[in-house]
């Protein structure tokens, strides 16, 4: 008999993907106020994993835990999880207003570390980036404050009853990568991995009645101290606009004076 | 349809008048004979000398210059084909007074043309008629964000303008699939209904003003921003769905709303018609004043696009019918509520049978496209049967089925390849009582024609239905008007038509 999973989904709110981020006026930051919000889409890749793992069978699954750090209304995605199929959800209200900017990377592992220890999870799969700060660190600093083994950019997760290991299949430029580790561990999820279900009307209203914790910052007692400051941000510089040619010949004398070819 | 299969009966002014609903065999092209003239160089030179730049004129009357025509000469469906041999582009509403005065002179006929995306032929000429376009008349003349009124040239593009408004928070109050090609001159000539005439209502109400040039040449400002103005006959209303008979709109001045910040869409499984019909009027009930569309998909409408389109369905189990509604709002705590509130409801009651709420974007879009991607998906087979039909609430799913019924029985239906037809499929503006009845078919076959028609019209004359809910009549319905407004009516119309036109030039041969 394998050990039951306890998996941890940490999750974040923002800016909904197909909304074209605007700069602020004071180049400090992107406009967030009336702008729409969403889960991260790599972070319903997560959550739609964890729900498949259990309804796959072979391992059992105890509990998904789907968690968030972030201001009031990203109770929201939790609830999004939870229809999803998330068991239960945490929600660590950080006001970045109030508590000094936004978290960052090592502040957020630190965070779940924390949590990973008083949830007893075995299993802690997160989105390999979140489309806000494209940092990408979180999953791999998390797996080095813990000491776990980790898969990142997983495109595929395989659970073996048996042995109790997981094999993950990875793209990597021009192939794939297929690891083998036993839990618990880290995987991060990538585009491939499966595609997120829509949150169904009979699961949104049970999503209603599962519990959801309010925590605080003080609950779990670590520095997320910031370490970085943004000095400016700024938009991509604009298109250069194209030029058109009349032939073939005018095309290969253009590409010739640019040094193309 | 080949040319053969067309039988023209020239109608002149002498000749006896035809009852289409009672003498109209299938496939009857009904041309009424105008008496305009050819073209000739001399007047292509008076055009070149008219509006000067090069780009102005397409001239095939002294040179070959069918490549550059092509596009004005076929419609969107490409099932129309004119032959044009001069389009003209004005960019001025003076020159295209001074056009139109030359071509009423010179008994000249003329079609306007927008963006060319009608679907019933009306933007192409039946034989070598000019075209006018609409496409360098382009300006966006005023926007007050004050009152939400824009005031803009014919010729621009309905998402141009919709993306402008879009950056002072307002929204254009029509949307249809159409938007990136269309323009706001077509639009209002064809008063387009779209996806959001539930919520903004049709252009007769959001239109303020036009600005058109009549048959004559005469420039008819009437270009008003008031929203009230009870001094006389309300004669814009004329040309809004006029399809380009009584003139060629040149500005239009437009009552725009402010632009929904919140916006949900949800996808529903429903038993039956008469589910579909609880749930709209739940809809109405609940989430009232932000409702802001309503649409039916049958089941076979879903199986088919998830054939062709190849993607995973939104919902699990299979259900004879499905409905979209989306939510606009000023508020989404507000709006995520009552949406709420009402998918509580009508599952609770057993009203919908399932249904997914779309959670982000990227979702209300992929929604959107199990709707939106029905006409698309449907040509996949080859050539489709489409009739846009307006019929009173509870029976608008009845038309489906009784054709179904009419065409099993003939046996015509099924998934052999020897069999003409694929299915037949209902969807629509349920929200408008608007339905889309389409037969999708794997080639043209005259028995499937010979079962839809007259049935199709006789059935939709039996409920006081409308043969043509939005698309309008061009040179495809024309011939069926009968089957809609009565013989008076059509009389009144021919007699406006005689009075703005008496020579006939504007758009000949369409229409009524
Ligand atoms: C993909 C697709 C989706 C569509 N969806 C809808 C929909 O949901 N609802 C709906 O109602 N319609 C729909 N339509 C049809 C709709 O009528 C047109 O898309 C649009 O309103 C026509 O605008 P246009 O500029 O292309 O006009 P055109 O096709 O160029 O012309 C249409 C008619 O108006 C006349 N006309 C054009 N410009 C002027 C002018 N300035 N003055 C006088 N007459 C003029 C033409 O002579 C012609 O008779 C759809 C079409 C497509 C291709």
């Amino acid at each position: 008999m394998s050990t039951p999973l306890r998996i941890l989904v940490p999750i974040k709110r923002v800016i909904d993907y197909a909304v074209k981020p605007r700069v602020n006026k004071a180049q400090t930051a992107v406009e967030t106020a009336g702008v729409k919000h969403s889960m991260n889409p790599f972070d319903e890749l997560s959550v739609e994993e964890s729900v498949r793992i259990r309804e796959r069978g072979g391992v059992p699954v105890d509990d998904i835990l789907a968690f968030t750090a972030g201001p009031a209304k990203a109770a929201e995605v939790l609830r999004t999880a939870m229809a999803m199929g998330a068991d239960r959800g945490i929600h660590v209200e950080v006001d970045p207003e109030k508590d000094g900017g936004e978290l960052e990377p090592l502040g957020v592992a630190k965070l779940l570390k924390a949590v990973v220890e008083k949830e007893k999870n075995n299993l802690v799969i997160l989105g390999k980036q979140s489309i806000d700060d494209d940092a990408g660190q979180t999953g791999q600093m998390l797996a080095g404050l813990l000491g776990w083994p980790q898969a990142t950019q997983a495109s595929e997760v395989k659970f073996s009853a048996e042995s109790g290991e997981v094999t993950v299949t990875k793209e990597v430029d021009g192939g794939v990568e297929t690891l083998r580790a036993k839990l618990p561990m880290i995987i991060t999820t990538d585009l491939r991995l499966n595609e997120p279900r829509y949150a169904s009307l009979p699961n949104i209203m049970k999503a209603k009645k599962k519990k959801l914790e309010k925590k605080t910052l003080a609950d779990y007692d670590v520095d997320v101290g910031r370490r970085l400051k943004t000095i400016k941000v700024t938009d991509p510089p604009p298109r250069q606009g194209g030029g058109k040619v009349d032939d073939v010949d005018g095309m290969i004398a253009k590409l010739k004076d640019l040094g193309a070819i | 349809m080949d040319i053969e299969d067309i039988q023209i009966y020239v109608e002149t002014p002498d000749s006896p008048r035809l009852d289409p609903t009672k003498q109209m065999p299938s496939w009857i092209l009904l041309i009424t004979f105008m008496g305009t003239r050819k073209l000739s160089s001399n007047h292509v030179q008076y055009f070149k000398q008219l509006l000067g730049s090069e780009s102005a004129v397409i001239d095939g009357v002294s040179k070959d210059a069918s490549a550059d025509l092509e596009a004005f000469n076929c419609d969107w469906l490409r099932k129309y084909r004119g032959h044009t041999k001069l389009v003209l582009r004005p960019k001025s509403t003076e020159e295209v007074s001074k056009i139109v005065k030359y071509c009423n002179d010179n008994m000249l006929a003329v079609v306007p043309q927008g963006g060319n995306t009608g679907l019933v032929g009306g933007s192409i000429p039946v034989f070598d008629e000019i075209i006018v376009s609409t496409a360098r008349m382009n300006s966006i003349r005023s926007f007050d964000e004050m009152s939400g009124i824009l005031v803009a040239d014919a010729g621009c593009i309905l998402e141009v303008v919709d993306q402008y408004l879009a950056g002072r928070s307002h929204i254009f109050p029509l949307d249809l699939g159409a938007k990136g090609s269309c323009h706001l001159g077509g639009n209002v000539s064809t008063n387009a209904g779209g996806l959001r005439l539930l919520r903004y209502g049709s252009l007769h109400g959001n239109v303020l003003g036009v600005e058109v040039v009549v048959p004559d040449g005469t420039i008819v400002d009437e270009l008003s921003t008031l929203r009230k103005n009870n001094t006389g006959y309300d004669l814009k209303q004329l040309f809004i769905g006029a399809e380009g008979t009584i003139g060629i709109i040149t500005g239009v001045s437009i009552l725009c709303p402010q632009r929904p910040q919140a916006v949900n869409v949800a996808y529903l499984g429903l038993e039956s018609f008469g589910k579909a019909q609880l749930a709209f009027r739940e809809a109405k009930r609940h989430l009232s004043e932000i409702l802001s569309a309503f649409e039916l998909m049958d089941g076979i409408s879903q199986e088919l696009v998830e054939r062709v389109a190849k993607k995973k369905p939104p919902l699990e189990g299979k259900h004879p019918f499905y409905c979209l509604i989306e939510t606009s709002g000023s508020n989404k705590e507000h709006d995520d509520e009552k949406l709420e509130k009402y998918l509580e409801f009508v599952l609770s009651n057993d009203i919908i049978s399932d249904g997914v709420l779309a959670q982000d974007e990227t979702q209300v879009q992929s929604l959107w496209s199990w709707r939106e991607g029905i006409p698309e998906c449907l040509n996949h087979w080859g050539g489709v049967y489409k009739y846009d039909v307006s019929i009173p609430l509870p029976e608008l799913y009845q038309l489906v089925d009784d054709t179904r019924e009419r065409l099993s029985s003939a046996g015509l239906i099924g998934d052999d390849e020897s069999l003409p037809v694929v299915g037949v499929v209902g969807y629509g503006h349920m929200g408008d009582s608007n339905l889309h009845l389409n037969v999708p078919t794997r080639r043209f076959d005259r028995d499937v024609e010979k079962e839809l028609e007259p049935f199709v019209y006789e059935w939709i004359q039996k409920r006081n239905g409308s043969i043509s809910a939005e698309h309008g009549l061009g040179i495809a319905k024309k011939p069926f008007i009968g089957y809609s407004r009565s013989r008076k009516m059509l009389d009144m119309m021919k007699d406006i038509k005689k009075l703005y036109d008496p020579n006939g030039i504007m758009n000949p041969y369409k229409y009524i």
